[in-house]
């Protein structure tokens, strides 16, 4: 429980809501009956991982437009948070989503060039952005931006307010007053995840000035685990709509309470990568993977085949942080997709015999050095690569004693929570953890 | 006499606590108040009182590991030295803070720079303040006499470069840009013989947000360090880690990671003028040993400071003592 504890806490979670949340779960931990298969342990994580979810808002919330009426959604926040990038994301999410023509409004009048970049990123979009420069006050531009997008036909209007300090009075006076012209269906409060045991009272400044609709959580594309959003949901009590994952313009996702749970316990968001393998591997190709990892016959032709699904689901580095226990390693491995090419270099430059059969390599030095000469890399790479497959295969035999019964072809990542432990040891052998992925 | 009347003895010092004093209100009213009333509700030493304590400082940020020895240390020292009364404790509470952050070596928060072209690298994630610090700094120079150009090294996010052109025309002093997208190593190179040609005393280089974990974004930055460092000797003669006070644990891992890249000589703690304690600062300089040089007290010019841990400490505990 101590763990529990202080796992929340560096999670930058509340300690207030730390402190009523272990308080609760002592309760329920020990009132609950004990599930096969799990230990005491896993029995308190799995109590604590649902309460956690419960807390950060159980379902996922679905947000929804108006369909026929204009939709419009003010964002508010302090300094930093990311509100500016955050509304040409949205407006690019909902367009994409709901087909409705977003009208961006620049109302952050002080601080300098805020007006620029909400035009730039509206550039960037194709999305227009309705401005008046620097001068006007943020009230008047909200009416002159409304029958502006009356007589143009937008039906999403988000409107990007200054970012301020919640106990500046004379500030929050006029986002109310910013408010209340609007009128709008959704109001916003976008947090950065990185925030610690501030965001409490951030929060709840925000939500008893404007009463907001929801909340976005913004760089979550960063190592943080990302408490705040438990202490954000727990204060105001509105749920965390999206999350913002990345500087590019697309990544906005819908914020999934229970992934959630998972990162800020530090359990790695593993369903997200199911989710993902799911999306982008072709399952028949996966069970003759499996089979022939099974068998041991395992070869670089497979071994290209399996980096490709990897670079098909995206970065290496994203992907490596939903596995549990793969995320502490991270920090010192260099995994990056630039190796991921050169590996494919590398085996690009193997002949057809060489890539069947790992061992010729291995025999023959003037092979190795055809390889590197022929790849531009160095011989030490290859001798590199050598015994990341031998050390995928053994890993590989290792896993053939398990109960072919957990792989499920459906959902390949099923048996993972039992394998937590296999998983880091074979990762740590690797030394750089690079093409670690076994389906 | 105490440590800490010893350190507000001198008026001068109290006066110019008085900043620090009105910044961090919020932060003491929320929390360092509280350990007052903490101390006057309880009669003897608990182990409550020590979970009380040890929820004041989680509070302010202050890191969960510095917080556990912090106390753990507090529990020796009232045993060593026989302390019953929970009053007693604020002095060691605060003498163990001061110690803590001390640690045995001189810090020096004092900007280092050279005779000749000076160059300051400002570095740090996504929205803590990068370019209003820079623009502080700016002005803290120029009062000084000094020769100041902005570089604007952060040429991805949109309106980066404008909003640092503003701030120079503000603050009126030399602003060095090439267009949206260009490499930023390129941009530190041609800056840098632009100053030499303008005898410009200090660069301040921009750069642009990075979470540090992104790999490749590290790696720029690196080369930034590096190209910087190729053309001057000795440059840049600070790297500032401009880190917002409002960040919690992930603070640790933001100076681990960006001193591994470029060498961190100091960091700016930003916006203290709201209810964050920023005590993660704290955790930082026990763990990494990079002293805060400045810190950003609010939205003007003139709202940057050299950081003082005395002060800090006063502007903590000043209704406490």
């Amino acid at each position: 429980m101590r763990e529990i504890r202080l796992s929340l806490l560096e999670a930058d979670v509340n300690f207030k809501v730390v402190k009523t949340f272990t308080k609760d779960i002592r309760e329920q931990a020990t009132g609950e009956k004990i599930l096969k298969g799990l230990n005491p342990a896993q029995q308190v994580v799995k109590v604590v991982h649902e309460a956690l979810t419960d807390l950060l808002g159980g379902e996922t919330s679905v947000f929804t437009v108006e369909k026929q009426k204009t939709h419009h959604i003010m964002l508010a926040g302090l300094q930093g948070s990311g509100k500016t990038t955050t509304a040409g994301k949205l407006a690019n999410y909902i367009r994409k989503h709901d087909h409705k023509k977003p009208l961006l409004v620049a109302l952050d009048v002080y601080r300098p060039a805020a007006v620029d970049q909400l035009v730039t990123i509206g550039k960037q979009l194709d999305i227009p952005v309705y401005e008046e420069g620097t001068k006007a006050k943020p009230v008047d531009i909200v009416t002159r931006a409304q029958s502006y997008a009356n007589e143009h036909q937008f039906d999403l209007i988000i409107y990007d307010t200054a970012g301020r300090l919640h106990i500046d009075h004379s500030m929050m006076d006029e986002l109310k007053a910013i408010k209340s012209t609007i009128d709008p269906q959704d109001i916003f409060l976008v947090l950065d995840a990185m925030t610690g045991q501030d965001a409490v009272s951030v929060a709840d400044h925000f939500h008893q000035s404007l009463g907001i609709t929801g909340s976005i959580i913004t760089k979550l594309d960063g190592d943080t685990r990302g408490g705040a959003a438990l202490s954000l949901r727990k204060v105001t009590d509105v749920p965390i709509k999206f999350m913002g994952l990345g500087e590019k313009l697309d990544a906005i996702e819908v914020f999934h309470p229970e992934r959630m749970a998972s990162r800020i316990l530090g359990m790695g968001d593993v369903l997200t990568l199911i989710d993902k393998v799911q999306e982008n591997v072709d399952e028949d190709d996966m069970m003759n993977m499996m089979e022939k990892m099974m068998s041991g016959k395992f070869n670089f032709n497979d071994y290209l085949k399996q980096l490709k699904m990897i670079k098909r689901m995206g970065s290496l580095g994203g992907l490596l942080k939903m596995i549990p226990g793969a995320g502490k390693m991270m920090k010192n491995a260099n995994v990056d997709d630039q190796q991921l090419t050169n590996i494919e270099t590398l085996i690009g430059s193997m002949t057809k015999e060489e890539r069947k059969k790992p061992e010729l390599i291995r025999k023959n030095a003037s092979r190795r050095r055809r390889i590197a000469n022929g790849s531009g890399r160095k011989v030490a790479e290859v001798n590199r690569l050598l015994d990341t497959l031998e050390q995928q295969k053994q890993a590989v035999k290792r896993m053939g004693s398990m109960d072919p019964s957990q792989l499920d072809p459906k959902n390949p990542l099923k048996g993972m929570q039992n394998m937590q432990q296999p998983t880091q040891k074979k990762k740590r052998g690797k030394g750089k953890g690079k093409g670690g992925f076994r389906f | 006499m105490g440590l800490i009347k010893k350190l507000f003895q001198s008026k001068k010092r109290k006066e110019k606590a008085q900043k620090y004093h009105i910044g961090m209100q919020k932060t003491r009213e929320s929390v360092f108040n509280q350990l007052n009333d903490i101390l006057a509700n309880n009669e003897t030493i608990s182990d409550d009182l020590y979970d009380d304590i040890e929820e004041l400082f989680i509070m302010a940020d202050m890191g969960v590991d510095t917080v556990i020895k912090l106390v753990n240390h507090l529990r020796q020292t009232v045993e060593l030295k026989a302390i019953k009364a929970p009053e007693d404790l604020k002095e060691i509470i605060v003498e163990e803070m001061f110690k803590r952050y001390v640690q045995e070596d001189i810090v020096d928060t004092n900007l280092q720079l050279s005779d000749d072209l000076s160059v300051l690298l400002f570095v740090g994630v996504n929205g803590v303040g990068k370019t209003t610090t820079i623009a502080k700094v700016a002005h803290l120079l120029m009062q000084e006499g000094k020769k100041v150009m902005m570089v604007a090294g952060d040429t991805f996010r949109a309106g980066a470069i404008e909003q640092l052109r503003t701030w120079s025309e503000r603050v009126n002093c030399d602003f060095f840009e090439k267009a949206a997208g260009s490499d930023p190593s390129s941009v530190m190179f041609d800056a840098i013989q632009m100053a030499k040609e303008k005898n410009i005393d200090v660069l301040l280089c921009d750069t642009a947000g990075r979470l540090q974990n992104k790999q490749n974004l590290m790696q720029e930055l690196e080369k930034i360090h590096r190209v910087i460092g190729r053309e001057i000797p000795g440059a840049p003669h600070e790297t500032l880690l401009v880190l917002d006070a409002t960040t919690g644990q992930n603070g640790l891992s933001q100076a681990k990671t960006f001193n591994d890249v470029t060498h961190l000589t100091g960091v700016v703690l930003t916006k203290l003028d709201g209810t964050a304690k920023g005590g993660i600062a704290l955790a930082i300089k026990e763990t990494t040993g990079i002293p805060i040089k400045l810190i950003g007290l609010g939205e003007t010019l003139d709202d940057l400071e050299y950081f003082d841990i005395e002060e800090y400490i006063y502007g903590l505990f000043s209704d406490v003592i």
